[in-house]
Order: structure tokens, then C-alpha cells, then sequence
């Protein structure tokens, strides 16, 4: 185990290295400098650049220094703003986009555990007819249709109703964060749904649930103790990449209600162009992707003991 | 078969020498009641008995016929704006009303005409001039007019301010500012030394006919150059069965433009990292050893990239920004990014294929490399490639809207399904239909290629075969 875990995180490290070199390589290949750009750059921040990344340097003195404020933690400054480094506009909106992350991530796990075993006990049963339909559409429907769509429901909700049960858009209180939430968990969830429901078919039928049975234990006790948590498994595996998922999906959903997340911040530095914060924000991304991948891998390999073996 | 036959039976016929020889083992109990199926019929005919994925099959062609034909029936310029129906939805109205080119509004002809006792249109109101008329005030100095597309409220806001007369005789008010076949609510307040007599204003609801003069219908095309219909008539305006959007533009002809970029993101870069894929994990499996190591782990680094973090860097490293449109750039973005997952699952095939029994045997009857791959090993992974392939499809799809729609895709004015539901949500309040008819198209063709992804991998591989 932790052989594997210190492999792991080398792999880890590697890609992350890997993340960062290409994303100066590709920064690097757009034409023109950056701060030759139209837009103008002030004299100071110019002169921050410069001494920060040494852009009167070659290219290869360059990626040195770059990396070498990486290995410090620090992701560069935003040349659009005065005087804002990327560290504190991650410090200042990460908080933000992972509390809504995990709010999504909760109820997109929760809800398709729980929709999967309630198809699978009711298979080929209206139950599971209306959720696997609902489950088809939700993974088709893409992200920012279903934002729209809710936003538009709840301002017609709130003016039938004539209060307002949930804000339409905005960050502040929980109820700001419901739907938004509820959005950003539905495709994982339905993705998850479906997993869920085929590995407790495949569950239903081997043979420690027949002795169960066969054991008389009750139907509650085989639900819970032998058929939920080992059909649970092969959900786990997926949430490093539902995690990624989530947090990608979330560029667009704090966009539409207007959450000042990383992800809309990030959304924004690209539209403008804004290479430093694209930069300093991708490898930040890209690190906290890679990393929680291999800690959802981890977990696994706690929770499943055949998986420590291999 | 011969039959014994026993002595009580009528209709016996005695034993004789035939029935004493040995019976011939052979014919009917051997041969096969139907014709072999090969593996493809076989397929195929388990995919017909999946009605959804046959649904699913008849909406992909139909997209396809949208995509490819529907440009040559619908001859509409997706990039040409009408300007007289903006933003209109399907269903609206397209009747307009042939009116004489504008005059200037002659005044004396009012004062002829009998006194007014509150605000009233002077001329039927029409999108080319709305003309106002109401009785002086007394004790005013003058008159504010404000226009509002909600009833005026003397409390609250009155809309829009259109003008204000410093005179108490000016009596008459011309709005030509962008009408629209809209309701608008006029209002009429006195201006007195104490400030604005909100006590007493007067308002009026008013909804102007579109309007189109002679010359401007010739132009386009509605009236033939000597036809002399008369003034008054109603006229219809060009169709657009789905409506327009923002800038006047046909729907139905930029959702067939918007198709084939979506179509194309969507079929044709998954084909190549497919391809690109199978021929990687090919030539690990095959290679295996120290070959194998290095790929696949090359492979595990691509996988571990954020995926669409890197399809926004490659963009911008193209040089392409915002603004820009860039096809070419987000397909080998795509391909780069997305051929690792096929790489891995043909490269087991490939080493489970070349363990079975089959393989041995045609190697023990001299089958050569090229022969067994061409004969055994792709025909028996075509399966799993094309269930792959199909799944790939909707993910692409998805992809290209999500760049698009965030502006890291296709720009204006290039339409895709993505970009077209981006515009649509701006004006989502009150012309919900620019958002819903690219969005319907992005569902259903997704959920058309998921559905018939799940019908091609229970015909095709019977090891993924889900449980229905």
C-alpha cells in the first residue's frame, strides 16, 4: 500500500509537471508577446512582469524561473489588474466554486446511489421507468440548458408565487446555493444513477446475497449490509473523474448565476485574454484535478480490500 | 424414420425385410434448421429488435438529411438579417400593412379637425410613426410624453422619456423611435411651475400595425415591380418557420449552418482519435513488451490531463481568441486530447484476442500476421470500436457547445448549436425560443447517439451487454 501510494503521487507530480510545461509552451506559442498586446499595459505592471518572469530573457531562462515560482507556490500576477497576483484571486474565489463543489458533488453521490438501488429494486417497474427516462434526459441535456431552464422556472415560480422561495442568481446565503448546486450535480448525478443501478443488478445476484438469504436474514439487512455497500464500489471509482467533471462544469454554471467562482473567474481571464491568470489558474486547476483523483483512488484502495492487492 | 408397428393396428401392414435393416444415422438430425448467421446479421438483427435504438437510428439519419440536404430545400441565407421581424418567435404574426412612404404629419389639417378631450392617436398607429394628440391643459407650462411597455403608474416609473415641450399649445406628439409590433402605454404629464402634475396624466395604450411602404416591399421581393395594389392592403412578410433571433436572422437556416459544425466537431473527430486510437492500442497490444510500457504510460499522462482545460490552452495557443472562429483548432484539440481511452480499450482487446483458442488453431494452420489481424483480430474489436465510436459522438457534441458557449468555440458569425443557445440565453426572458430550438437540437441529437450507443453495444458485445 504504500508502495503504491508513493507511486501514486510521483505519477501525480509528474503530470503536474507535465500540466505546467505545456501550458508554457503553449502560452509561449502565442503570437506576438503579451504585453506587446493592443491593450495597453501600464508602465508598473509591465515592469512586475518583466522582473517576474524575465521576459528579456531566451525562453529556456524563462521556463526556469517559471517553474521555480511554481515550486514557491506562486502562480504569477494578472496583467490586466494592477497589483493582483493569481495567488490571491484563487485565495479570494476558490473558496467559493469548492463549496459549491462539494454541495454538488453530496447530492449528485447521494442522490444517484440512492435513484440506482431504487431502480434496481424496482426493475422494469414504473419506478424505475419515470427515473431512468428522467436519467437519459438529464445526460443529454447539456449543463447550461438546464441552468437557463431552472433560472427561468424560478423567476416564473417566484412571480406566481409573489415571494421568493429561491434567489434566482447571486452568492451570499445557502439558499443561494440550492439550485445552482442542484444544477451542477443533476448530470453527475443521472451518470452516477446509472452506474449505481447496473452494479446492483449484477449484485442482486451473486452468491453471498443467496446465502443471505438462504440465511434468513431480513430483506432491510441484506439491502443495507450486503447488496448497497458492495454495489456501492464501482461508484467511487467515478468520482475522481465526477469531481473533474463537476469542477469544469461549473465554469458554466457559475456563469449563468453569476457566482464569483474560480471557474466564472477563469471563464472571464480567457475571454480576455488575460494569459498570466489563464497560466496560473490552469496549472492550479490542473493540480487540484490530478490530486483529487488520486485521492479518490486512494480511498478506494481503503475501502476495497482486492484492490490493495493488485 | 422406419416405424414398428404392432399387431392390433388396423391398418398393419406385415413386418417386412426393410424393417429389420439398421437405421441410417444421418440428415435432419445434423443439419441446421436456419442458415448460419454471421456475427454482423447477427448484430443487426438484435439491434431491430431494440425499437429505441432504431428510433434513435431514423432521428441520426434525419439529422444527417437536416444537415446535408436541408441547406438546398431551405435556400435561405443564414447570414441575412430581417430587420422588420426581429427576434420574432414562430408563431408570431407576419402580416403587415402597405402604407405610403412617410410624410411629414401636417399639423393645420388638426386644427381643422374637431377639439380633443384627452390623449388619442390622431392616425392609426403603425411601426412607422406613432402620432399623439390631447387636449391642452390649463395652468401648465408644458408637457413631458414618456413611452413604457408595461401600464403607466403615476407612482412609479413612466418608461421611456420621449420629449418635453416648454409650451402649453404644443398639443401633438410624433414617436418614431424603433417601434415594434409591441404594446406601448403613453403618457402625458403636465409640466407646472411646482414641478410634474402627476394628478393629472393622461394615458393611452396603443399597438402599432408593422407597416411597409410600397418601395420597400418591391425590394424585398413581396410585391412583383407593377403591382398596384391598393394602399391599406395586407401584406405577408417572409416566413422563417422557426422564428428569427436577436438580429433578424432566419432560425431554421442558421440551426442547418450551426448543425454542420456541431455534426462535423461531433462525427468527425471522433472517427479520427477512434482511429488514431485503435491504431495505437494496436500496435502496443501487438508489440507488447517494453514498446507496450512506454506508450501505455504515455497514454496514462494524456488521461490524466483536464480535459477541457487543455481544449481552452490549445485554443489560445492557435492563437485563436475570442472572437475568432476556430474549427480546425478544436478538432485536433479534441483528438489529441481523446484518442488515449480507445488506445487502452483496444490494446486489451487486442491481448485478450491473442490468447483465444481461435488464434492458435490459425496459426497452427499457417494463417500469417496480416491474415490474422485482417481476419481475426479487427473483426472481432469492430465491435467494441464502434460502440466507442458511437459514444464518443454525444461527448464530442457536448464539448464543442460547452467551448462554444463559454466563446472558446466557434464565434460569430459562424452558428453552432453551442455558440446559437449562448445568444439564445441573453434573451431568454422574453424570447425563449432562440435558446430552446439550438438547445432541443443538441438534446436530441445526443440523446439519439447515447440511445443508439446502447443498442449497438447489446447487439455487438455481449461482455458489455447491460442489464435491461
Amino acid at each position: 500500500m504504500g508502495r503504491y501510494v508513493i507511486k501514486r503521487l510521483i505519477q501525480g507530480v509528474i503530470t503536474v509537471w507535465f500540466i505546467a510545461t505545456a501550458t508554457f509552451w503553449a502560452m509561449h506559442q502565442v503570437p506576438g508577446d503579451p504585453l506587446s498586446n493592443e491593450k495597453a499595459v501600464t508602465p508598473e505592471i509591465r515592469a512586475n512582469l518583466e522582473a517576474r518572469y524575465g521576459l528579456d530573457q531566451p525562453p529556456l531562462t524563462q521556463y526556469g524561473i517559471y517553474l521555480k515560482n511554481l515550486l514557491r507556490g506562486d502562480f504569477g500576477i494578472s496583467f490586466t489588474q494592477q497589483n493582483r497576483e493569481v495567488n490571491d484571486i484563487i485565495r479570494e474565489h476558490f473558496p467559493v466554486s469548492a463549496t459549491l463543489g462539494i454541495l454538488a458533488i453530496l447530492f449528485a453521490a447521494s442522490g444517484g446511489v440512492l435513484w440506482g438501488a431504487l431502480t434496481a429494486l424496482y426493475r422494469n417497474r414504473l419506478p424505475d421507468v419515470i427515473i431512468m427516462f428522467l436519467v437519459i434526459l438529464f445526460i443529454s441535456v447539456p449543463s447550461f440548458v438546464i441552468a437557463a431552464l431552472t433560472q427561468l422556472l424560478l423567476v416564473k415560480t417566484n412571480d406566481v408565487l409573489g415571494f421568493s422561495i429561491l434567489p434566482v442568481a447571486g452568492w451570499g446565503t445557502f439558499t443561494h446555493m440550492i439550485a445552482p448546486a442542484l444544477v451542477l450535480g443533476l448530470g453527475t448525478m443521472a451518470y452516477l444513477t446509472r452506474l449505481m443501478r447496473s452494479s446492483m443488478l449484477e449484485v442482486v445476484n451473486t452468491d453471498y446475497v443467496r446465502t443471505a438469504k438462504a440465511k434468513g436474514l431480513p430483506a432491510a439487512r441484506i439491502f443495507t449490509k450486503h447488496q448497497l455497500r458492495n454495489a456501492v464500489l464501482p461508484v467511487i471509482t467515478v468520482l475522481g473523474p465526477a469531481i473533474a467533471a463537476i469542477t469544469t462544469g461549473g465554469f458554466v454554471v457559475e456563469l449563468i448565476f453569476a457566482i464569483p467562482g474560480l471557474g466564472r473567474y477563469f471563464v472571464e481571464a480567457v475571454q480576455q485574454l488575460d494569459y498570466t491568470v489563464i497560466m496560473g489558474t490552469t496549472v492550479f486547476y490542473g493540480a487540484f484535478l490530478v490530486f483529487m483523483v488520486i485521492v479518490v483512488d486512494l480511498v478506494y484502495g481503503f475501502i476495497d480490500p482486492r484492490v490493495r492487492v493488485s | 424414420m422406419a416405424e414398428i408397428t404392432l399387431d392390433q393396428d388396423p391398418g398393419a401392414r406385415p413386418l417386412g425385410q426393410s424393417a429389420f435393416e439398421p437405421i441410417h444415422t444421418q440428415q435432419q438430425a445434423q443439419g441446421l434448421s436456419r442458415p448460419s448467421l454471421s456475427y454482423w446479421q447477427d448484430a443487426w438483427i438484435r439491434l431491430k429488435a431494440n425499437r429505441r435504438a432504431i428510433i434513435s437510428l431514423w432521428i441520426v439519419v434525419a439529422l444527417l438529411a437536416f444537415t446535408l440536404i436541408g441547406p438546398l430545400l431551405w435556400r435561405i441565407d443564414p447570414a441575412a438579417q430581417d430587420v422588420d421581424q426581429v427576434s420574432q418567435s414562430p408563431f408570431a404574426s407576419r402580416d403587415a400593412l402597405l402604407v405610403a412612404p412617410l410624410e411629414p404629419w401636417d399639423l393645420r389639417a388638426l386644427a381643422l379637425a374637431p377639439p380633443v378631450t384627452d390623449l388619442t392617436l390622431a392616425e392609426p398607429a403603425t411601426t412607422q410613426s406613432v402620432r399623439l394628440h390631447w387636449a391642452q391643459l390649463p395652468g401648465v407650462t408644458g408637457y413631458r410624453i414618456y413611452r413604457n411597455i408595461f401600464p403607466a403608474d403615476p407612482d412609479r416609473a413612466l418608461g421611456l422619456p420621449l420629449g418635453e415641450y416648454l409650451t402649453p399649445d404644443r398639443v401633438t406628439f410624433e414617436d418614431r423611435l424603433d417601434l415594434k409590433t409591441q404594446t406601448y402605454y403613453y403618457t402625458v404629464i403636465g409640466v407646472t411651475p411646482q414641478g410634474l402634475d402627476r394628478s393629472r396624466l393622461q394615458s393611452l395604450e396603443v399597438t402599432p400595425v408593422r407597416a411597409i411602404t410600397r418601395a420597400e416591399a418591391q425590394r424585398k421581393g413581396l410585391l412583383a415591380e407593377g403591382d398596384d395594389v391598393p394602399l391599406g392592403t395586407t401584406l405577408k412578410l417572409k416566413r422563417h418557420p422557426l422564428g428569427t433571433d436577436y438580429l433578424g436572422r432566419d432560425m431554421l437556416a442558421r440551426l442547418m449552418e450551426g448543425a454542420r459544425v456541431s455534426l462535423f466537431i461531433g462525427i468527425c473527430a471522433p472517427l479520427l482519435f477512434v482511429a488514431f486510437g485503435v491504431l495505437y492500442g494496436a500496435i502496443a497490444g501487438f508489440a507488447g513488451g517494453v514498446t507496450d510500457q512506454i506508450m501505455m504510460r504515455v497514454a496514462d499522462f494524456v488521461v490524466a490531463l483536464p480535459f477541457l482545460l487543455f481544449m481552452i490552452l490549445f485554443k489560445i495557443a492557435f492563437g485563436i481568441g475570442p472572437g475568432e472562429s476556430g474549427i480546425m483548432p478544436m478538432l485536433i484539440a479534441l483528438v489529441l486530447l481523446s484518442w488515449p481511452a480507445t488506445a487502452r480499450l483496444v490494446r486489451g482487446q487486442i491481448l485478450q484476442i491473442r490468447e483465444e483458442g481461435y488464434i492458435s488453431a490459425a496459426q497452427l494452420l499457417g494463417a500469417r500476421t496480416n491474415y490474422l489481424v485482417l481476419r481475426h483480430m479487427i473483426p472481432n474489436t469492430m465491435g467494441v470500436i464502434l460502440v466507442t465510436l458511437t459514444f464518443a459522438v454525444p461527448s464530442a457534441i457536448f464539448t464543442e457547445a460547452f467551448l462554444s458557449f463559454i466563446g472558446m468555440g466557434v464565434a460569430p458569425p459562424t452558428p453552432s448549436w453551442g455558440s446559437m443557445s449562448n445568444e439564445g440565453i441573453k434573451t431568454m426572458l422574453s424570447h425563449p425560443h432562440e435558446l430552446i430550438f439550438p438547445a432541443l437540437f443538441i438534446s436530441v441529437t445526443v440523446l439519439a447517439f447515447n440511445l443508439l450507443g446502447d443498442g449497438l453495444r447489446d447487439a455487438l458485445d455481449a461482455r458489455m451487454r447491460s442489464r435491461e
